[in-house]
C-alpha cells in the first residue's frame, strides 16, 4: 500500500510540475503563421466546421438575437455550426488570450494588438484592392498591401440631444460654431429644468469619443494621420485645441452635472430619455440605444436627436466616419473559409448594422434611418483616413496621453471645474510637448 | 462597567503530546524508512508544486519583462536591460502618487486604533459579544468590488450619505469624489470600513490567548481597568500590532481595489498600483509597468526591513 500511495504522489507531483513548466512555455506566445489568405468558398457547401466567434455583445447574445443570425447564416452555409462566446471585458479578456492559439475563430480586433503585429495574429483576407471597392473603412487594418479585418459598421460622431427639451429653450437650429453651442446650453440651463449636458466621466469611455471628432472640424479625412508626428496637436487653430476647449468651457460655465465621479452610463439613457438631461456627446450607435430608452420611459424616441459637432465649413457641416470593431480571422483557426464566410454574410447580409442604427460597412448600402438629420440637411460625410493611425498610436502610448483613453479627458474636466489647479494653456502646452517628444524618440 | 464582569475565558492553545513513531506496519524495514523520509515531502508536493506554479513562475516571468519592452500582445520582445528601471527613477512625476497613500496610511493609523479598542472592549465579558464581532467583522468579507459599487451610491450626489445627513439637519451640497482631497478621504474612509475587521479579529485572537489567571490576579491587586490594558494587553499583543503596522503600511502603498472602482484614478486618486495597471493596459507598456512593480515590490521591503530594524521582534514574557 505504502508503494502505491507513493507512485500516485509521485505521478501527482510530476503533473503538476509539467503544468507548471507548460504555463511558463505558455507565456512564450504563439507558434508561426503561414500567412494563407482566408479566402470565402466558392461555393457555400465547400465550407464547414464548427466556427467560435469571440464578441463584446453580450446583451445580443443573451437576448438571442447572435442565435437567429447564426439560425440565418445556417441556412446559406449549412455545414458551418457558428457558436458564441460574449465577453463582457471584451478588450482585457482577449488581449490576454493572444497569447495563446486559442482566441476563437472570429473575433473582433481588440485596441491593444499594434496594427503591424496583425499578420503575426489574423489571417488576411485580401489585398487592398480587391475589398476597397466593397468595404468602408479597410484602410484601418491594411498592413502590407493586406487587409486584415472587415468593420462590422462604422459610425458618425456627434452629439445625441433631447429635441423637445431644445425646442423649450427656444432653439431650432443646429449651432454653427463652438460660442453658439455653448450659449445655447445656457438657454436649456435657464429655460428648462433639464441638465444642459452630461460628460458620463465616471464610466470615461463617453469622453473618449470626442476624439472621433478629429477631422469634423476642418472637414478632413486625413486630420488624424496628420497628427503622427511632432505636430503639436493642441496648438491653437489645431482640431484637439478646438474639441478639448469645447468640452472644457462647457464644465467650466458649470454646464454639466455636479459631481462627474457618479456619473453612470446605463442611468443616463434614461436621463436624456426623461428630458433631465439635454445633451450628450456620443457616436450615431448610441441614438438606438436612446431611442429605446424613451420608449421605455414612455416618451417619443423621435424626441432624441443627432447633431454634429458644431463647426461649419464652406456653410456645411462635417461628420467624420469611423469604423468600429474590425472583425478578423485567427491565424491559427483550423476553418478559415468557414469564418471568411461568417463575416462577409454577417456584415453584408445579416443586417446587423441597418438594426444597430449604424454606418454600414458595406459600401453599397444606404445611410441609416438614425442619420436621417444628417442627410436631410446636407451634412458632408467624410470616412477617416486611418493611414497613419499606427504611427499616431505608438506616439499617444509613448507620450502616455491617450486620445481614446478617458484619462487626460478627465483631468481636463476636473482643471475646468477647478479640482485641480493650473490652466487650460498650460495644459495643452504640456500636452504637446508630451506628444512631440514622444513622437521624435517613436519616430527614430 | 461592574467588577463583576469576568474576562472571557481565555483560549490557549495546548500543545498535544506528539504521537511516536508507530512502526510502519508492512514492507520492509528499508522501504519504511524511505517512506517515513519521504512522506513530509508528498504531503508538502502540492502545495509547493501550487506556490511554484502560480507565485514564482509568474513573478519570475515579470522580472524578466520588466528588462524587455514588450507591450503585452506581440508576440516579439526585445530585451533592453535596465532601460524601464532607469525610466522609472528619472521621471519624478511617477512617484508623485505616493502622495495618495499619506492618505491611506493616516487611515490605517485611525484603523488601527478602532480595531483596537473594539477589540479589548469586546474581549470582556459583554452583552451580546458575539454580534458585535460578527458586525465588526462582516465588512470584510464582503468582496472588495462589491464594496466599490455599493459606496460608488452611498458617496452619490443625494446618495445614502447625504440623505443621512440631512435628517440631522446637516445636509449639505458637497460633491464627496468631487475634489482630491475630499475624494481621497472619502475613499480613505472606505478602506477603514472595510478592513478594520481583519485588524480587529487579529487583535481580539491575540487578546484572548493571554491566560485567564493573569488578569484574576491583576483584579485581586485593584488593577483598573486601564492598567490591564497597559501593562497586561498591550505588551502581550506588541508582536500583532507590529504585525498590523508592516500590513498598513505595505497596504498604503498598494491600494488598488477601492480607488480603480470607485473613481478609476481620477481626480487625483490615482494610486501607485493603479499608475501601474494604466501603464500596462492602456498604453501597452508592459515592461516598464513590470519594472514599476518590482519597483515597489523593493520599497515595500525596504521600509519593512527598515522597520524591523527600529522596532526587533521581542520576545514576549508575561510572567
Amino acid at each position: 500500500m505504502g508503494k502505491n500511495t507513493t507512485f500516485a504522489g509521485r505521478r501527482w507531483r510530476g503533473g503538476l510540475l509539467a503544468a507548471a513548466v507548460l504555463t511558463a512555455a505558455g507565456c512564450g506566445g504563439g507558434g508561426t503563421v503561414s500567412g494563407e489568405t482566408a479566402k470565402a468558398p466558392a461555393d457555400p457547401a465547400d465550407a464547414s466546421g464548427t466556427i467560435k466567434v469571440l464578441t463584446h455583445r453580450t446583451d445580443l447574445v443573451q437576448n438571442g438575437t447572435m442565435a437567429r443570425y447564426a439560425e440565418e447564416f445556417t441556412k446559406v452555409y449549412p455545414k458551418v455550426k457558428v457558436k458564441f462566446e460574449a465577453l463582457t471585458d471584451y478588450e482585457g479578456e482577449v488581449r490576454i488570450r493572444m497569447n495563446t492559439d486559442d482566441y476563437g475563430d472570429v473575433l473582433m480586433i481588440p485596441a491593444a494588438v499594434a496594427k503591424n503585429d496583425y499578420p503575426k495574429f489574423f489571417a488576411p483576407l485580401g489585398t487592398a484592392a480587391e475589398l476597397g471597392g466593397t468595404y468602408r473603412f479597410g484602410d484601418k487594418t491594411e498592413v502590407g498591401g493586406k487587409v486584415y479585418g472587415i468593420a462590422q459598421f462604422g459610425t458618425a460622431n456627434g452629439f445625441v440631444y433631447n429635441k423637445a427639451v431644445w425646442k423649450k429653450a427656444g432653439i431650432t437650429g443646429w449651432p454653427a460654431t463652438p460660442g453658439e453651442f455653448l450659449a445655447d446650453l445656457k438657454a436649456v440651463g435657464a429655460k428648462t429644468d433639464a441638465l444642459p449636458y452630461y460628460t458620463n466621466f465616471k464610466d470615461g469611455w463617453p469622453l473618449t469619443a470626442w476624439s472621433n471628432s478629429i477631422g469634423s472640424v476642418t472637414c478632413d479625412a486625413e486630420a488624424n494621420d496628420k497628427l503622427a508626428g511632432a505636430v503639436s496637436p493642441w496648438r491653437e487653430g489645431g482640431e484637439l485645441h478646438t474639441i478639448d476647449s469645447l468640452l472644457h468651457d462647457i464644465v467650466k460655465d458649470g454646464l454639466s452635472e455636479k459631481d462627474p465621479n457618479t456619473t453612470n452610463w446605463e442611468a443616463s439613457k434614461g436621463l436624456i430619455a426623461r428630458g433631465k438631461v439635454a445633451t450628450m456627446q456620443l457616436g450615431s450607435w448610441a441614438i438606438t440605444q436612446m431611442r429605446d430608452a424613451a420608449k421605455k420611459a414612455g416618451g417619443d424616441p423621435d424626441d432624441i436627436g443627432f447633431m454634429p459637432f458644431p463647426v461649419r465649413k464652406d456653410g456645411k457641416y462635417c461628420a467624420v466616419l469611423a469604423s468600429d470593431y474590425q472583425q478578423a480571422v485567427n491565424a491559427h483557426s483550423a476553418h478559415k473559409a468557414a469564418a471568411r464566410a461568417w463575416i462577409d454574410w454577417f456584415t453584408q447580409k445579416s443586417g446587423y448594422a441597418a438594426a444597430e442604427g449604424a454606418v454600414p460597412a458595406l459600401k453599397s448600402a444606404a445611410m441609416p434611418g438614425t442619420l436621417k438629420d444628417f442627410v436631410d440637411n446636407d451634412v458632408t460625410f467624410v470616412e477617416r483616413s486611418e493611414a497613419k493611425t499606427g504611427e499616431v498610436n505608438a506616439i499617444d502610448n509613448a507620450a502616455e496621453i491617450g486620445l481614446n483613453k478617458p484619462d487626460y479627458r478627465q483631468k481636463l474636466v476636473d482643471l475646468a471645474r477647478g479640482a485641480q489647479h493650473g490652466s487650460l494653456d498650460d495644459y495643452f502646452a504640456d500636452l504637446d510637448k508630451r506628444w512631440n517628444e514622444a513622437a521624435r524618440t517613436a519616430g527614430s | 462597567m461592574t467588577e463583576t464582569t469576568r474576562t472571557a475565558p481565555a483560549k490557549v492553545p495546548r500543545a498535544t503530546a506528539a504521537p511516536g513513531g508507530a512502526p510502519t506496519p508492512g514492507g520492509g524495514r528499508r522501504g519504511g524508512r524511505v517512506l517515513r523520509r519521504l512522506t513530509p515531502w508528498l504531503f508538502l508536493a502540492v502545495p509547493l508544486a501550487l506556490l511554484v506554479t502560480f507565485t514564482y513562475v509568474p513573478v519570475g516571468n515579470m522580472i524578466y519583462y520588466s528588462f524587455t519592452d514588450w507591450d503585452g500582445v506581440s508576440p516579439d520582445r526585445r530585451f533592453t536591460g535596465v532601460d524601464n528601471y532607469e525610466q522609472i527613477l528619472t521621471r519624478p512625476e511617477l512617484f508623485r502618487v505616493f502622495f495618495v497613500s499619506f492618505y491611506y496610511l493616516a487611515a490605517s493609523a485611525v484603523q488601527i486604533v478602532i480595531a483596537l479598542y473594539f477589540a479589548t472592549v469586546l474581549s470582556f465579558d459583554l452583552r451580546f459579544r458575539n454580534l458585535f464581532k460578527g458586525i465588526l467583522f462582516f465588512p470584510y468579507l464582503i468582496n472588495g468590488v462589491a464594496i466599490g459599487f455599493v459606496f460608488l451610491y452611498f458617496f452619490q450626489d443625494g446618495g445614502t450619505l447625504d440623505s443621512v445627513l440631512s435628517w440631522f439637519g446637516a445636509g449639505s451640497d458637497h460633491a464627496w469624489l468631487g475634489d482630491p482631497e475630499s475624494a481621497n478621504t472619502s475613499l480613505a474612509g472606505v478602506s477603514v470600513w472595510r478592513f478594520t475587521g481583519l485588524n480587529f479579529v487579529l487583535f481580539l485572537g491575540a487578546i484572548q490567548s493571554i491566560p485567564g489567571e493573569l488578569y484574576e490576579a491583576a483584579q485581586l491587586d485593584g488593577a483598573s481597568r486601564r492598567q490591564q490594558f497597559r501593562h497586561i494587553i498591550a505588551p502581550s499583543i506588541r508582536p500583532v500590532v507590529s504585525l498590523s503596522v508592516i500590513l498598513a503600511v505595505s497596504g498604503s502603498l498598494s491600494v488598488f481595489e477601492i480607488p480603480y472602482i470607485m473613481t478609476g484614478g481620477a481626480t487625483g486618486t490615482t494610486t501607485f498600483v493603479i499608475q501601474t495597471v494604466k501603464l500596462a493596459f492602456q498604453f501597452n507598456k508592459t515592461g516598464l509597468a513590470s519594472a514599476a512593480a518590482v519597483v515597489l515590490l523593493l520599497i515595500i521591503l525596504l521600509i519593512t526591513w527598515i522597520q524591523r530594524r527600529l522596532v526587533p521582534d521581542e520576545k514576549v514574557d508575561l510572567v
